[in-house]
């Protein structure tokens, strides 16, 4: 089993992270993993983006052409994405910031008021964690543990309380669907 | 049989060869200079010269210590490894005027800026020697040269850089002095000075640059003598030998 | 053996050499390796080692020339503009035979192109990209497991050979993160005999022989006996996949041979019988094994980042015996495997 997963948003929104903590749980998992982040010029301004693959056996291609999962932080990345996920995909949209419904009635889609969720927890750049905890809960391509016990590898685990108000995210988002 | 006090020999540290520097030429005698001064401080074994691209290409030939060859311009940044890897070895950057102002201008600065503890003896003879007499960075204005043959027109060149004022605008260098070598008593002069220099690197005071206003018989065009008097009445005048800096003596 | 871990391509090479020795690291900012020189400048301090930012590519190759002079385990690395203005720098460090490891982390070309994925610099790297007649050990990893193996390798025969080793990934290979598992720290006991400031007889490194016929011819000639040992005793590095049996064979390198590897699987489910072969070490190339599986298939193809160059060996190994067909990305575009995979599916 293979999962093609791209996380696209804009800069500040915590996507190459999440990418990060995404791929840190399934390795815990015991799966091979890739991640592989648009970098330099591309990730100001315009959309940032980055592609994870998992897998059970050796990962050929890191290069994420035809997504099955694909995660939708704004607009712009829904603009950009949306066309190129395989029939079947499952695309999670953050509704806070993307109004508009998806285009293509050939995949499954959630909609995660994730950013609004976020502020109600009193920090809007835990939307991303909103996001992986849906994630998580929607596709079962990680286990919420997983990802909760990934956490201390990819943020400082000097940051406590930022590790706390995260994993709370993950929570709340899983707990959405 | 002769017996006596012994006043006057070839340093230990200078190799007893015929050197290809031509006839009155600044070289030879401050190749001589370094070497009484590694003798003096009993260094020879720990010193590491860096042989630059110009007529002092192969100062191994007559200096014999440790010695990395370097491309052009690039000896700091060689002199530069070296120390970082050694720190308690002595090593010596010894460049002319193309090499260090102007192929090597980048890494002359920051060498200096970074306060390496080495010492960087700047051969200045305002002109391009080896490859046949080209204008140089220090090159003065009107003076004429195989690439300025109607002198140095500062509309079109430029003017002479000064090294040693340039240097004095960084923080981190410890000694910085500009010196002649055209009579005996500027040679004294001259050896004291650089061998302050040296006795700085060995005590890890830091980065010096120490400049020496050179002839270049050959392609100026004069004999030794008259080229010596040319430093004394032009040359030194645009370029004052002084000593810019001494922290050791702040 | 140690845990598998994520490291990011950059970070798992900076970890690798510290680990096999590496304690001198000098270099100049460019995208897409700048993680290489920020993991370095925090981590070589720990180790007592050295990090020094140099003022340009110029100044850090130079820097590693003085290191190598000295024996030491040292390390530059860039990306390509910053590779061309090095090679001034490998061709001096190559006429006087000290240790250097350089990486290129290869971006789009020619000149400052962009900071994408290639692999526009095959023939600098392995054709000798300053002036005279010089090789260099060119590694081409296609993963961070890879990375870290290749650079540990490299430091042992960069000290073993006195001969430049360069490890040549591209902008995905730096940028990726993939688990890995580290070596554990190396305990460094080389023999330097023939380096600078070891307070024997003078020692000097140079490249300058002014006679030619008794000195420079005799020092190429010395140089060149040398690459020839190089090539007979280092083991030559490749990976075949699926490479037995097959009507047809894909070439290709780095990150461009992994995506192949995606769309070989497809093919395969279909019954196209084809295959990999996958060339590590660029130099020395392995040209026999190359030659030997040539004869046992019909039709080969290459894909590279780049125009024709890596196939130039290709061809020249092939001698003209079967038909080759090279597919191109240039300019820092890359392969996925639907294009490679719809490529081969026209052209078998």
């Amino acid at each position: 089993m293979t999962n093609k997963i791209i996380l696209a948003g804009f800069g500040g929104q915590g996507i190459i992270l999440s990418g990060l903590l995404l791929a840190q749980a399934a390795l815990l998992e015991g799966n091979e993993v890739t991640h592989y982040p648009a970098y330099g010029a591309e990730m100001r301004g315009g959309t940032c983006n980055c592609s994870v693959v998992i897998s059970d056996k050796e990962i050929s291609s890191p290069i994420v052409n035809k997504p099955d999962i694909l995660l939708l932080f704004n607009q712009p990345s829904k603009n950009k994405f949306e066309a190129k996920c395989i029939p079947g995909a499952k695309v999670l949209i953050n509704n806070s910031l993307i109004n508009e419904q998806a285009l293509r009635n050939d995949i499954s889609s959630f909609y995660i008021d994730a950013t609004n969720t976020a502020n109600k927890l009193g920090n809007i750049k835990i939307a991303n964690m909103i996001m992986l905890g849906a994630l998580s809960k929607i596709t079962g391509i990680v286990k919420l543990d997983s990802l909760i016990n990934a956490m201390p590898e990819i943020l400082s685990a000097r940051n406590k309380k930022l590790i706390d108000l995260n994993v709370q995210a993950l929570k709340e988002g899983y707990g959405l669907f | 049989m002769i017996t006596g006090k012994i006043l006057y020999k070839r340093p230990k540290t200078l190799k007893d060869v015929n050197m290809s520097y031509c006839p009155g030429c600044s070289h030879s005698l401050m190749n001589k200079i370094l070497c009484e001064i590694i003798d003096e401080f009993d260094i020879q074994k720990k010193t590491v010269v860096i042989a630059p691209v110009g007529c002092a290409v192969l100062l191994y030939d007559y200096i014999d210590c440790d010695s990395v060859e370097a491309a052009h311009g690039r000896a700091p940044a060689i002199a530069t490894g070296i120390k970082r890897v050694n720190p308690d070895n002595i090593v010596i950057s010894y460049q002319g005027d193309g090499d260090l102002l102007s192929i090597g201008m980048a890494e002359t600065i920051h060498t200096a800026n970074r306060g390496e503890n080495i010492t960087v003896v700047f051969m200045n003879n305002a002109v391009y020697g080896m490859t046949g007499g080209q204008m140089a960075p220090t090159t003065l204005v009107g003076q004429i040269t195989k690439t300025t043959p109607s002198g140095r027109n500062p509309e079109n060149e430029g003017y002479p850089i000064r090294a040693c004022e340039l240097i004095n605008t960084l923080e981190a260098p410890y000694f910085i002095a500009r010196c002649k070598v055209t009579n005996s008593k500027s040679i004294m002069q001259t050896k004291k000075i650089l061998k302050k220099a040296i006795g700085y690197q060995i005590n890890k005071k830091g980065y010096s640059f120490i400049e020496i206003l050179s002839n270049c018989p050959t392609n100026w065009g004069m004999k030794p003598k008259d080229s010596n008097k040319w430093i004394q009445e032009v040359m030194s005048k645009y370029y004052p030998v002084k000593i810019f800096r001494d922290k050791g003596e702040a | 053996m140690n845990k598998k871990i994520l490291m990011k391509g950059n970070e798992a090479l900076a970890e690798a050499a510290i680990r096999a020795g590496c304690r001198y690291y000098f270099g100049y900012p460019i995208t897409p390796q700048n993680e290489v020189p920020a993991y370095m400048s925090k981590r070589l301090p720990e180790v007592n080692g050295v990090f020094v930012q140099a003022e340009s590519e110029l100044a850090s190759i130079n820097m590693i020339f003085g290191a190598g002079a000295c024996g030491a385990r040292c390390m530059t690395s860039s990306s390509s503009p910053g590779i061309s203005l090095m090679q001034e720098g490998i061709s001096y460090i190559s006429g006087a035979e000290t240790p250097a490891v350089i990486v290129n982390m290869m971006r789009g070309g020619p000149g400052l192109g962009n900071i994408a994925p290639s692999q526009g610099d095959y023939f600098q790297a392995v054709k000798g990209g300053g002036h005279g007649d010089y090789k260099i050990i060119v590694f081409a990893p296609a993963s961070a497991q890879e990375i870290v193996n290749f650079t540990v390798l490299a430091f042992d025969l960069t000290i073993k050979y006195r001969i430049p080793v360069m490890i040549l990934g591209d902008g995905l290979l730096g940028q990726m993160t993939e688990p890995v598992v580290l070596p554990e720290m190396k305990e460094i006991q080389d023999d330097i005999n023939w380096s600078i400031c070891r307070g024997q007889d003078q020692v000097i490194i140079r490249s300058l022989y002014l006679v030619p016929e008794n000195q420079l011819e005799l020092h190429n000639l010395h140089l060149q006996k040398k690459y020839r040992s190089i090539e007979k005793d280092l083991n030559k590095y490749y990976e075949q996949y699926n490479a037995n049996d097959c009507d047809y064979l894909i070439f290709a390198y780095g990150t461009t041979a992994r995506v192949c590897k995606a769309a070989i699987d497809r093919l395969q489910k279909e019954n196209i019988k084809i295959g990999l072969f996958r060339p590590i070490s660029l130099w020395p190339f392995p040209k026999e094994e190359i030659i030997s599986i040539s004869s046992k298939i019909k039709k080969a193809f290459v894909f590279e980042m780049a125009q024709a160059q890596f196939e130039e060996d290709i061809r020249l190994s092939f001698e003209g015996k079967k038909e080759i067909k090279g597919f191109y990305k240039l300019g820092g575009a890359i392969f996925n495997d639907d294009e490679i995979y719809e490529l081969i599916k026209k052209n078998i």
